[in-house]
């Protein structure tokens, strides 16, 4: 079965099945991903689905879109690779995935 | 025997003290335990996306039916009757009696009822749960005209979903401007001007008095005697905490369940979280009860924190979203006692701009319409605190450094 792994600030890796089609916040919800609250329901209005993408996986999931951008722009924990996963639809070529939870979400 | 922690009320609240008394590694039984029989579900786009068609049932569950099985959370459907605290066991109503070690209230809130005469009628709605909206949709599909009781956000979401369906709409609020407890007036008229240009008549200073019809309703009546026609009325004039299971097992109520900045309750047993709870909030210097999403959350952290011993306090700043057609509001803060504006943008003719409320001189609210790095902005500022440059606010968007 395909994955995608979630580390925290504190480095603790949560490795949880990638379900396709579904939403990276949503995967980590239902798979109670510490850091990952997704308050607004994955409609890009809360920040609390922050995440940053291992850099060797930008090519293969792609970088924030402009409604992201609107969001992180002005967020102190923002990384170069930083995404909302709640705009961030899982695919199959995303077994293996890795991605950071920042300290604080907004 | 192994330790049973109750959650009470399946909801936003509900279903966060559930996965956070294991994220706090709770170490026995968890029961959570709601009168609605389903999943946990999000309430929010009950007025938006989902009573306008753009969002599938399956989508609207907060977590998947696997979440509660992995985590070992069990789900029981029913309503809690009564809580006996000397026996520390709660009845429910099919008369089964659970024994606890804590419990969460997290009971929420129902519809302020309007309680006028003809509210029984067929065709009148309340707009609170997804069997509401179900029975809302099922309504819409004759087209026809929808006519709405409240211009609160729920109100004005209903309103622009229903557009969007194609529906006729008609706004009814009973005082002179909508949103008139929660925003400045720049901000009404702002909403009050696009729902005009997106073809729904507000009428303000309209107190309904009655509903008229035979078996189903066809007329809504003001104070005064006119008579509106309708299809179908939604009436949205705000909530009521349920804690009458609070207020009946001894527990100090308020308006809310009374918890402190850990979410207790005046019993060390429980603890409540979300629309049923009012808290004390040091920001603020007051009692609040606060009705939205990241509070409930919030304040289940603390609840889930407390049930196992451990401490996190309730701090996040307030905040809170709502969506009308093109519009995304999100709303920084809490605007109580604000004495000046400053507004970056033109309200009166486009459709992006934020309005900042100030307490002497101090930002303290900030209602962003399409203007997502002005929250982040007034998010970060208010909560730490910093002084802000009144110049600078009024520059449209400038936190880059670009005006638009
Ligand atoms: C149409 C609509 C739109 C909204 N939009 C937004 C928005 O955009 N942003 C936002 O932040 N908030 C919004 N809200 C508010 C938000 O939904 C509430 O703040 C949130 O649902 C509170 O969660 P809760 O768990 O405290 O209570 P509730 O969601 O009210 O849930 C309480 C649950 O407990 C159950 N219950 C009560 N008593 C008992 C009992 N004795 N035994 C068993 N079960 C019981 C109830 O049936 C219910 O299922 C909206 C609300 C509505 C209705
Ligand atoms: S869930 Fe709110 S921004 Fe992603």
């Amino acid at each position: 079965m395909s994955s995608v792994t979630f580390v925290t600030h504190e480095g603790e890796s949560h490795e949880v099945p990638l379900d396709d089609d579904r939403s990276l916040m949503q995967i980590a919800v239902d798979n109670g991903v510490p850091g990952i609250d997704g308050d607004c329901g994955g409609e890009a209005a809360c920040g609390t689905c922050h995440i940053v993408v291992d850099p060797a996986w930008t090519d293969t999931v792609g970088m924030s879109t402009e409604v992201e951008e609107e969001m992180l722009a002005m967020n102190p924990e923002r990384h170069p690779t930083s995404r909302l996963a709640c705009q961030m639809t899982a695919a199959e070529k995303w077994d293996g995935l890795v991605v950071q939870v920042p300290e604080f979400q907004m | 025997m192994t330790p049973r922690a109750l959650v009470v009320g399946a909801s936003h609240a509900g279903a966060q003290v559930a996965a956070g008394l294991r994220q706090h590694k709770w170490d026995g039984d968890i029961v959570l335990i709601g009168d609605e029989a389903a999943l946990p579900y999000q309430r929010p786009p009950l007025s938006k996306a989902y009573l306008a068609g753009d969002m599938a049932v399956d989508a609207l569950a907060i977590r998947g039916a696997d979440f509660y099985a992995k985590q070992e959370i069990t789900r029981r459907d029913g309503a809690v009757e009564s809580i006996d605290r000397a026996a520390q066991q709660v009845e429910l109503a099919d008369g089964a009696r659970l024994r606890y070690d804590r419990i969460a209230l997290c009971t929420g809130a129902r519809p302020r009822r309007l309680n006028a005469p003809g509210e029984d009628l067929e065709g009148v709605f309340y707009l609170r749960t997804s069997a509401d909206v179900e029975a809302i949709r099922v309504a819409a599909r004759t087209g026809g005209r929808a006519v709405i009781v409240g211009g609160g956000y729920v109100g004005l979401e209903t309103a622009a979903s229903l557009r969007k369906l194609g529906l006729e709409v008609i706004v009814l609020e009973a005082a002179e401007r909508v949103l008139g407890r929660v925003t400045a007036p720049q901000v009404s008229a702002f909403y009050t001007r696009v729902h005009a240009e997106e073809g729904v008549e507000i009428r303000t200073g309209a107190a309904v008095e009655a509903f008229a019809g035979d078996r189903r309703v066809q007329e809504v009546v003001l104070a005064g005697g006119e008579r509106i026609a309708a299809d179908f009325v939604i009436i949205g004039i705000g909530v009521l905490p349920n804690t009458d299971l609070a207020t009946t097992a001894g527990i100090v109520v308020d308006d809310g369940v009374v918890i402190d900045d850990r979410a207790r309750t005046s019993d060390p047993l429980i603890t409540a979280a979300g629309d049923c709870a009012s808290h004390d909030m040091a920001r603020y210097g007051r009692r609040i009860r606060l009705e939205s999403v990241p509070s409930a959350g919030e304040q289940a952290k603390a609840a889930a924190a407390t049930m196992c011993g451990k401490t996190k306090e309730i701090a996040a700043l307030p905040w809170f979203w709502s969506d009308q057609y093109d519009l995304k509001l999100q709303i920084a803060g809490l605007n109580h006692g604000y004495d000046e504006i400053v507004v970056s943008g033109d309200p009166t003719r486009d459709r992006a701009f934020t309005c900042y409320y100030l307490r002497e001189g101090q930002l303290i609210a900030a209602d962003c319409i399409n203007r997502p790095r002005d929250f982040i902005f007034s998010k970060q500022t208010i909560s730490s605190g910093k002084e802000v440059d009144r110049a600078e606010l009024e520059r449209t968007d400038s936190r880059v450094g670009s005006s638009r």
